[in-house]
């Protein structure tokens, strides 16, 4: 890594590149990639000047993330920006590091454009990379001599501290190799496979002190073990299924609505899960109407109805509510709603034309 | 005929003490699925709905003459229950488990392929042969025996999709879900490859999502091979956002890669008839 330092203001970043002494690269911390393109960095010839980048990027959106921090590095002497990354490859159902010579800010369309410029590893199952597999793809990658070590032991170190904490990805784009020949990782970004958090516990606890990014109802969702995505139109849409409710979404665009949010109540889901799922999307001030879409499988239609007349009554629901309910004890399901005085419709394209009726009527 | 389990499939429920375990293998029975014990360590000797329990899969193989399994065993444990199934042939094996790791999901895959042993899941609803088999947790009454044969990355689209075809006098040979995590034991490519081979199958349906690119290998086959029966599309998730995961572990738009557009074009270019609302599904299939 490059000598640098964090900084939350830009006195503190003048303060920092006058101790680094300049140029330096003021980059915004977020957990997003791309941000180079986003305006998240600026590289600063004078102290001035990098107190006037940390203005501008300090308190801005970076792709939908406020900047509260700041990482000031000193600039590098670049002679050639590579890529090396470990990567989930589905299809052959293993990991499979990358690297490339052409590294810097888009691999994506590299990897489109130009495939033969980036060299791929599968890693065998069940282990990570071998110190020699790694000599030989910096081989293959042009270098020659004590650079093969130094770019090999980069390589096997990535893959090692990868595999140990269950990344889907981890990746140095750029890894830039100075012009005196060395090798640092200008950037470093791992992102750590959620499901894999039960065994690093210390990531979590980390992870909790930085904060994420998501907004208050993420937040919440996620403590009530929710999956749920807020975007940024009127419907308000719950559903069981992730498939079911990604359809609904699209359902609802085709119709010429915009969807609130994705939320999936899972499979088997409960009277109380169902209310929790209703009150996290209704708390979007946003949402003019209410998709409630369920299939009931394991799914009980009677839960989901009794689940929701909870809601209305906990909350004083004013907002309308279009509700497609078909599956096990469907006819339970749509007795309890019709006696509180709520229709509920049987296929998903009269509810979601319904849905999208009310949330234009509702301007 | 069918594919992968039919009235000769013999299972076991791994964790069958489980609530998820005797609750499904009490539907399963009921649906005339032949399950004949279960297992959970440290619980050998007890019942659960009249069947035997073992501690290891070793002992319900021997006692019972299993030739499959389905596992509810909670995701910190299913590598390791896995890998114990897969060790004593049983085949296919189902893996109902949500959030099991991707390294652990890797390590099973590899196993499995060296036995010769076909995984669904994990996350998956399960597979369901109509008046044969049920192994999983998919709601009976919406299938019905037939000629079409469903592989789905869903649980829910899967009984919708289902549901709609059964309504349009259309039934089904097989249906499964694949599993909604990255990595899964079995493909499109690998489903449709056993579809043709079925005499019971006469068209198949797909229900893809969005993230990864199984989809787009699959229409590469379809288109490559020529593929004799007819084939129908539904591909959830248009009006998903990049970088957010919708659900599934494995529904996530990375970059430009997994897009449901991606996807769509490249099943219409291979000759799929598309459907844009899971509805459309049973229409597409039942013109000749």
């Amino acid at each position: 890594m490059p000598p640098g330092h964090l900084a939350s203001s830009p006195q503190e970043t003048r303060e920092i590149a006058e101790k680094l002494a300049c140029p330096v690269v003021v980059k915004a911390q977020v957990l997003v990639a791309g941000r180079g393109k986003a305006g998240g960095i600026k590289f600063a010839d004078t102290p001035d000047d990098a107190e006037k980048a940390a203005s501008a990027i300090l308190g801005s959106k970076v792709k939908g993330e406020k900047v509260t921090k700041l990482l000031v590095e000193k600039k590098l002497d670049v002679a050639r920006e590579l890529y090396v990354g470990l990567v989930v490859d589905r299809p052959a159902k293993c990991y499979t590091l990358l690297a490339s010579q052409v590294g810097g800010v888009d691999i994506e369309e590299v990897a489109q454009k130009t495939p033969e410029k980036i060299i791929k590893h599968p890693l065998e199952p069940g282990r990570s990379l071998e110190g020699f597999q790694a000599r030989e793809l910096a081989q293959s990658l042009g270098y020659k001599g004590k650079q093969v070590v130094e770019l090999g032991a980069f390589i096997t170190e990535l893959c090692l501290t990868a595999t140990e904490y269950d990344s889907e990805l981890a990746e140095s784009n750029p890894l830039v190799e100075t012009k005196d020949g060395e090798f640092v990782a200008a950037d470093l970004r791992m992102i750590v496979d959620d499901n894999s958090l039960f065994r690093h516990k210390s990531l979590l606890e980390e992870s909790r002190e930085v904060g994420h990014e998501l907004s208050p109802l993420e937040v919440k969702a996620r403590e009530k073990g929710l999956a749920y995505v807020e975007l940024d139109g009127d419907v308000g849409i719950v559903g069981n299924g992730a498939g079911l409710v990604m359809a609904t979404l699209d359902m609802i665009q085709d119709y010429g609505g915009r969807p609130a949010n994705f939320c999936d109540l899972g499979g088997g889901a409960n009277e109380e899960r169902i209310a929790n799922g209703l009150e996290i999307v209704l708390g979007n001030p946003k949402v003019k109407v209410l998709f409630l879409n369920i299939m009931g499988g394991i799914t009980r239609c009677d839960d989901v109805a009794k689940g929701l007349l909870d809601v209305r009554k906990r909350l004083g629901l004013t907002k309308p509510i279009v509700i497609r309910l078909v599956g096990t004890n469907e006819e339970e399901g749509r007795r309890i709603l019709q006696d509180a005085g709520i229709p509920s419709l049987e296929t998903m394209e009269d509810a979601a034309a319904r849905a999208v009726e009310l949330a234009k009527g509702a301007k | 005929m069918a594919i992968l389990v039919g009235s000769d499939t013999k299972a076991i429920v791994q964790n069958i003490t489980g609530s998820q375990g005797t609750f499904h293998t009490k539907l399963m029975l009921t649906y005339g699925t032949k399950i004949v014990g279960g297992t959970a360590p440290g619980k050998g000797g007890m019942q659960v709905e009249g069947m035997p329990v073992f501690d290891t899969v070793s002992e319900a193989v021997s006692k019972t003459g299993a030739n499959a399994s389905i596992i509810f065993v909670p995701a910190p444990f299913a590598r390791d229950a896995t890998l114990e199934a897969i060790s004593h042939g049983l085949n296919p094996i189902v893996l109902i488990t949500e959030g099991i790791p991707i390294r652990d999901s890797i390590d099973i895959m590899a196993r499995a392929k060296e036995r010769g042993c076909v995984i669904v899941g994990p996350n998956t609803p399960g597979i369901i042969t109509p008046g044969e088999c049920k192994l999983g947790i998919m709601p009976a009454h919406v299938f019905k025996r037939g000629e079409v044969g469903l592989a789905s990355r869903s649980g829910t689209l899967t009984y919708e999709i289902a549901a709609s075809l059964t309504r349009a006098g259309l039934g089904q040979s097989t249906c499964l879900g694949l599993g909604g995590d990255p990595i899964v034991g079995l493909s499109f490519v690998d489903i449709l490859e056993m579809f043709r081979k079925d005499p019971q199958t006469n068209s198949v349906a797909l229900v893809g999502e969005i993230g990864g690119n199984a989809e787009e290998l699959a229409a590469q086959y379809i288109k490559e091979t020529k593929y004799p029966k007819p084939v129908a599309a539904y591909v959830a998730g248009r009006a998903a956002p990049p970088g957010k995961r919708m659900g599934h572990a494995g529904a996530i738009i990375m970059g430009k890669t997994g897009t449901a557009e991606s996807k769509l074009e490249a099943l219409k270019a291979a000759g799929v008839r598309v459907a844009l609302k899971p509805g459309e599904v049973a229409k597409l299939l039942a013109k000749k």
